[in-house]
């Protein structure tokens, strides 16, 4: 028998009494019902889902479905009702066609593949750059007056202009638009990094100096520890980044990639390819972006 | 052929050689620390404004020196120019005749808040203040040691702000003592604790300092503290029409610590200093 004391509203004694318990509280008024003829499966169940945060976060995960899930069946009913012409939009059940088409082919693999690598590189070299060049700039007051200016103004530079300077210099290879990604990861990162370090607890840098921390050292055991939560969030937003450069660069010149599904996509005026590649790009950005906020989450339960 | 003085110079630089070579092995040697016409002013032109002005006083190895004074008289600038995170503008601290010049490895410090690191526990937070150079068990050895002198054996792995207030002063205190100093700087320590905490603070304090003797500087706005824990008091102050504070009264308290808090004769010494203070007792 489980503590009674861990359940949610079956915490009534003897386990009676269901009826105003439920109604009262929302949350587990499923498992409620049940409590009269099978006392201890119910009690744990509900305690599998309020106690365990891992259940809650299933149980989060699942309310968040709902929207899109009802998203689907309405765009799915709209078609097979012929609301809207396949031409314009296609159903839902055509673009898994073509997704399927694309596998069996073996292309989509490819596109997503490479898209996927050429994301993770770019982001990786603007992460560190920006790690770097931020460090330098939040650490020192004379960098940030020499140099905050000018980054400031590349900074402004739309990420398309980039495009026809990287083309001509660099040429039409995975180099120039591995550059162009990591122009885009670079500045959130080299934001939130400056601006953190600078914001670190004048105290506590006062502090480790006292007992001899200087420079590197003093950098790692105070400096740094102090920025990783906002570090960690600076690197989610230059993922984003990563991902909306990865499509500017792939739109204008690739011959493979998702922002090439796109562009050749709309040129053979085959709109389910187009949101299938919509769709993928949404839950590539989804899953990367998730993986970095588990990330996220032990780092300020470590560091914060 | 040698002359007698170069004779005498050799011999005392020898010593002096031998004496700091024990002191960074043992590091554990209690220090005098002077300071000389020590003036501190910030801002430049007729923006200047003087903080501390042409202070001199030697305190004795070993000595527990309260420094008092009223708020934004220079005592903590005084104590930062001891630790050597802040430069006199002139004028020199001295510890054991040789000037601080930057942070100092003879010297440690407690700050009034613990300024802990929030994401170390309390037991790693205080080997931050082990000197450079120790070794693993040496240094491991050593926090042990000190966690059980400021009573935090139970708490060593917690982080600062699973803690009291109190606790983390303690460790903050620890901290401090890690680093062997020959000299304790303690800036307001038990200044944002509660009545009660602060009395077992300066109890603490006080068997601290019989079991390792140093050379400690406490700057206080507590003239009871002073009282309690020091061998001698000092009163910073401003003169009229002079900008700068300096060393306005020096008085020596009487009597082995732990001292009787009640005691007539403490008393008597409480409203002179207050009254140095510029506070008359009687209304009180």
């Amino acid at each position: 028998m489980s503590n009674p004391y861990l359940t949610g509203n079956s915490a009534v004694p003897g386990g009676v009494g269901t009826g105003p318990a439920s109604v009262l509280s929302p949350k587990g008024t499923n498992s409620a019902n049940t409590t009269n003829q099978n006392d201890d499966d119910g009690r744990q169940g509900n305690a599998l889902i309020h106690r365990n945060p891992r259940g809650k976060a299933v149980a989060k995960l699942g309310l968040g479905l709902i929207v899109p899930l009802a998203l689907l069946a309405a765009w799915q009913l709209a078609a097979v009702v012929g609301l809207i012409s396949p031409v314009t939009l296609p159903a839902p059940t055509a673009v898994f066609d073509a997704a399927v088409d694309l596998i069996q082919r073996g292309e989509l693999r490819i596109h997503i593949a490479i898209s996927t690598q050429r994301v993770v590189i770019g982001f990786l070299i603007g992460a560190i750059a920006g790690l770097v060049v931020g460090a330098f700039v939040g650490l020192s007051r004379w960098v940030d007056t020499l140099f905050s200016p000018t980054i400031g103004a590349i900074r402004a530079v739309p990420s398309l202009a980039w495009v026809p300077l990287l083309m001509l210099w660099v040429g039409i290879g995975e180099d120039s638009k591995v550059i162009l990604i990591s122009i885009g990861a670079f500045f959130p990162v080299f934001t939130t990094v400056a601006m953190a370090l600078q914001h670190v607890d004048k105290n506590l840098v006062e502090a480790g100096r006292a007992f001899g921390l200087n420079g590197l050292k003093l950098f790692t055991t105070v400096q740094l520890p102090a920025v990783v939560p906002s570090v960690i969030s600076g690197l989610r937003l230059a993922l984003a980044q990563a991902w909306l450069f990865l499509v500017a660069a792939e739109l204008l010149a690739s011959s493979m990639g998702l922002g090439f599904l796109l562009t050749d996509s709309q040129n053979n005026g085959r709109v389910d390819r187009l949101l299938l590649a919509i769709v993928l790009l949404a839950i590539l950005g989804k899953l990367t972006d998730a993986i970095l906020g588990v990330f996220e989450k032990w780092a300020i339960r470590k560091w914060a | 052929m040698l002359l007698p003085g170069a004779m005498e110079l050799y011999m005392s630089t020898v010593l002096r050689a031998h004496r700091t070579q024990a002191a960074s092995t043992e590091g554990n040697q209690t220090l005098p620390l002077t300071f000389s016409s020590l003036t501190r002013s910030f801002g430049s032109g007729s923006e200047q404004h003087v903080v501390l002005r042409d202070v001199n006083l030697d305190v004795e190895a070993g000595e527990v020196l309260a420094i008092v004074g009223a708020s934004g008289c220079g005592k903590s600038t005084l104590l930062r120019a001891a630790a050597g995170l802040d430069a006199p503008t002139s004028g020199a601290v001295l510890i054991d005749s040789t000037a601080v010049d930057g942070i100092d490895p003879r010297c440690a410090v407690a700050f009034q808040e613990p300024r802990l690191l929030p994401w170390l526990s309390l037991r790693d937070n205080i080997a931050i203040g082990l000197p450079r150079g120790t070794s693993s068990a040496a240094g491991k050895a050593k926090v042990e040691e000190l966690l059980g002198l400021v009573e935090l054996d139970g708490f060593a792995g917690h982080r600062p702000r699973e803690v009291s207030g109190g606790m983390a002063q303690r460790a903050s205190l620890a901290r401090a003592l890690a680093r062997n100093p020959g000299v304790l700087l303690l800036d307001e320590p038990f200044g944002a604790l509660d009545a009660l905490t602060r009395l077992k603070m300066q109890d603490l304090l006080l068997r601290i300092h019989q079991t390792t003797p140093t050379t400690v500087l406490l700057v206080t706005h507590d003239v009871d503290e002073a009282l309690q824990l020091a061998d001698r008091v000092i009163v910073l102050a401003k003169e009229p029409d002079v900008q700068g504070a300096t060393i306005s009264r020096v008085l020596e308290v009487p009597g082995d610590r732990p001292r009787d808090r009640g005691s007539a004769e403490l008393a008597a010494l409480r409203s002179s200093l207050l009254s140095s203070l510029g506070v008359d007792s009687h209304q009180h």
